[in-house]
């Protein structure tokens, strides 16, 4: 579990992180999304024990950070923004001297750098120098390290960067197996929204240091995108002849639709000779109401679904609609 | 995307056991200097994998030496025919010491690439996210960047000992060997101590290299101090130099040890001139803004309190070290009693005539005298920041030494040498020395400020800060002293020695 109470983080005149506030239950993954410099990165370094924070407190696996610093570094893998290898040393070599430090004894740590290099499919370059290593492998090597110890804790900053699409998708997998672990909390941060969207239970965005918006992801969506969208097709361009059209529309569809829920449970967004867009906060109810009112006119109703509306809007409304970043 | 299908289809491996999970080897791997030798073990691997450093020293452990042989061989056949051999047995002990420095510089340069090159290849992060303490980091570090060219330096020292052994019959005395060993081992502890210091406080390697200059000038300097040593063959010189590197290295890495933290390895200055900036710095600590009686009755007593450790130890320093020279030249370097021709000083006028023919003043005048201390001071405090505040010690403790000197002669032609130094030094010396010792440790505070960590004190508002300091002390306090003491020394001290000697 990793929870963050009024954090916060001043490095002389610049407040880096401001009174943040978070929980990571074991078995969820959160998002920390941000703009450059929003405090994503001192954030993880708080919580990893690396910077202490100037107020406020915060437990990871149990341990405060400040004042069981050594226990929470025991207990956490960070992957940290950039991979910084050893360019020197093998990959074997590198995993070896991390895994030693993290006193797991010789067999047990062969056998599991093995074991995750194979996972990761790169036993191949294992007796490679590191700096003979692609960005993606780099990444990968980076990631066996922050795995090595079997964390309950896990902060990944980045961990998809510089991949091609099969290695990210790996890593993907790699967080959704980890976070099946129901013991484990893992923070992720990334600029990868689709990516954040499919691992992450909870999503919270920081700007300028604070955290503007947090919540579980559908809620978020819900939240600040309204009720979700729905998009009926027809088969072929249809008018509803009505007595009162809607201007906006162009045909009396509009109002059919509207119509057909009553207390304004439905509102068409948009409409289109051969589709219309209606949000409602109750689909359930809404929806069969909606096709019963079509099929009575005989429309040729084609497919009814959700529009997918992505987490980059949620994301852009927050930060753009806030004003422009100034760190 | 379908992520959970894929995970179920492979599952990742199970967790590992740890040392601390495991009673047999629990006890020996938890021990606290495991991880600092783990660390140091891949540093040195490291090390030893870069041939930029690794060529280098091979040339120096191999070629350097036979240089040296050669260089000496040749130098005794040319001595031997005028018969001096004493200057190339002299020389040899020093060639010793010269071969077993150049490798020893080599730990400079592998600290500043162990700690500051790792921070700029952003490898240091991962390193600290591990449960490694910052002690631990910090020893692990310094042995290895200390480790490989002290071995180079005794691989050197012993290589040129068989050459010089074997073609010029020369064996050194076993303390000779045992000094420069020790002097090499000090040495290269002290540059790799500083350089860590200097480390935590650089962004690039490059700015570090730019600093590391602070201290290989003053260990060059030290080095030509102790060629010098050796040509008066005075090993327990040595030992002394021996042990205040020993001493210095203590403080170093007391110092290393308190800046080494993971906050100040990642922070973030930028290494930018900003003139605004630093003049309002600088001006904010020079100029008295609450006026003159805020300023003598507050802000220069902040000033005094502010250095107290480097007074301190400027006292020390300029006591026992002046006592200690003073008393080596006075048993090293006896002067014959005639060279004392009190029967000079008949008059003022013969007083002032010894000063003008010394060559030491230009005229035995207030004015001259004030101008020639004030310049001193100054030459010392802007030497301080090139030796961390060595040099201005070492100005400082030179007179102290010489009136030592002076004053032990004097018990040697039947004066009381207590009264003699009542009479010529007290009267004006009572005003002089304070300023003198007030400008030497804010001298010395510079120095350190050059090695502080910018969340205590250092960093470029930090060096900035102290020297607007030292203005206000100079301005406030030194120079009104010195003015007072210059006029005494010319106006009071000859009457008073004049009545001393019954003229």
């Amino acid at each position: 579990m990793i929870e963050l109470e009024g954090l916060m983080k001043a490095f002389d005149t610049l407040v880096a992180v401001d009174d943040i506030t978070l929980t990571v239950q074991p078995g969820e993954v959160l998002a920390l999304l941000g703009p450059n410099g929003a405090g994503k990165t001192t954030t993880v370094r708080m919580l990893a024990a690396i910077l202490k924070p100037t107020a406020g407190r915060a437990r990871v696996a149990g341990y405060d950070v400040a004042t069981q610093s050594d226990d929470v570094r025991r207990n956490v893998g960070v992957l940290t923004e950039a991979p910084g290898l050893y360019s020197r040393m093998t990959g074997r070599e590198y995993l070896d001297f991390f895994g030693q430090l993290r006193e797991i004894p010789t067999l047990q740590r062969r056998a599991r750098i093995d074991t995750l290099a194979e996972w990761f499919r790169i036993t191949d370059a294992l007796n490679r120098r590191l700096g003979e290593y692609s960005k993606g492998m780099a990444q990968k090597i980076a990631l066996i390290r922050t795995l090595l110890h079997d964390p309950p804790a896990l902060l990944l900053d980045e961990p998809t960067s510089a991949m091609d699409p099969a290695s990210a998708r790996l890593v993907r997998d790699t967080i959704m197996e980890l976070r099946s672990n129901a013991r484990r909390a893992i923070i992720l941060c990334t600029h990868n929204l689709p990516e954040a969207e499919a691992l992450a239970d909870h999503i919270a965005i920081i700007r300028q240091g604070r955290i503007v918006e947090q919540d579980a992801t559908p809620t978020l969506k819900a939240r600040l995108l309204g009720p979700p969208l729905m998009e009926i097709r027809f088969a072929q361009p249809w008018k509803h002849q009505a007595s009162s059209p809607n201007p906006g529309a162009g045909n009396g569809i509009v109002a059919l639709i509207e119509n057909a829920v009553p207390h304004n449970g439905v509102r068409v967004q948009d409409a289109g000779d051969d589709w219309v867009r209606y949000s409602t906060a109750d689909p359930a109810t809404a929806n069969p109401a909606v096709l019963r009112a079509l099929a009575a006119s005989e429309a040729p109703v084609m497919t009814l679904s959700v529009v997918e509306q992505s987490l980059e809007a949620v994301y852009l409304r927050v930060v753009e609609g806030n004003g422009t970043d100034g760190l | 995307m379908d992520f959970e299908a894929q995970a179920n289809a492979a599952k990742l491996p199970a967790p590992p056991a740890t040392h601390a999970d495991s009673a047999s080897h629990g006890q020996r791997l938890r021990t606290a200097w495991y991880p600092a030798w783990v660390v140091m073990r891949r540093e040195i691997k490291d090390t030893l994998r870069d041939w930029r450093i690794v060529v280098p020293i091979v040339l120096l452990v191999v070629v350097f030496p036979f240089l040296a042989t050669v260089t000496a061989s040749r130098g005794l056949t040319f001595l031997n025919q005028y018969g001096s051999t004493l200057i190339m047995e002299r020389l040899l002990p020093f060639l010793m010491l010269v071969v077993g420095f150049f490798p020893s510089t080599f730990s400079l340069v592998i600290a500043l690439e162990t700690f500051v090159g790792e921070k700029e290849r952003r490898s240091l992060e991962s390193l600290l996210a591990t449960p490694l303490t910052d002690l631990q980091l910090y020893t692990g570090k310094l042995l290895a960047a200390t480790i490989p060219p002290v071995l180079a330096s005794y691989l050197g020292m012993i290589t040129y000992l068989l050459m010089a052994g074997l073609r010029l019959d020369w064996w050194p005395p076993l303390s000779l060997l045992l000094v420069s060993m020790t002097l090499s081992t000090v040495q290269s502890l002290v540059m790799v101590s500083a350089a860590v210091i200097i480390s935590c406080q650089s962004t690039s390697v490059r700015a570090a290299n730019l600093l590391a200059s602070f201290i290989i000038i003053p260990m060059a300097f030290l080095l030509q101090v102790e060629a010098g040593l050796l040509l008066f063959a005075d090993y327990n010189a040595l030992w002394a130099i021996a042990l205040c590197l020993a001493l210095i290295d203590v403080l170093l890495i007391r110092l290393g040890i308190r800046v080494f933290n993971r906050e100040q390895l990642l922070s973030h200055d930028i290494d930018e001139l900003d003139l605004k900036r630093a003049l309002r710095v600088f001006w904010e600590a020079a100029w008295p803004h609450d006026g003159l009686r805020t300023l003598y009755t507050r802000e220069i007593p902040a000033i005094v309190r502010g250095m107290r450790p480097e007074l301190l130890m400027t006292l020390a320093v300029i006591l026992i070290g002046g006592g200690y020279v003073g008393g080596w030249g006075i048993r090293h370097f006896p002067l014959p009693a005639d060279v004392f021709d009190l029967g000079q000083i008949h008059s003022f006028e013969g007083i002032s005539q010894m000063v003008a023919q010394s060559g030491l003043l230009a005229s035995f005048s207030p004015w001259t005298i004030f101008l020639h201390n004030a310049r001193v001071l100054l030459i010392s405090a802007a030497l301080a920041f090139i030796s961390l505040g060595i040099a201005a010690l070492l100005l400082l403790l030179a007179p102290i030494a010489i009136i030592v000197y002076i004053v032990g002669q004097v018990g040697s032609i039947g004066l009381n040498p207590w009264l003699f130094l009542a009479v010529t030094v007290l009267p004006h010396g009572i005003l002089e020395l304070p300023a003198a010792i007030l400008a030497t440790a804010q001298a010395v505070r510079m120095g350190d400020v050059l090695l502080s960590p910018p969340d205590q004190g250092g960093g470029v508002d930090g060096i900035l800060r102290e020297m607007g300091r030292f203005v206000k002390l100079f301005i406030g306090v030194v120079l009104p002293l010195l003015l007072l003491a210059a006029w005494i020394e010319v106006r009071i001290t000859p009457h008073l020695l004049l009545n001393f000697l019954g003229r």
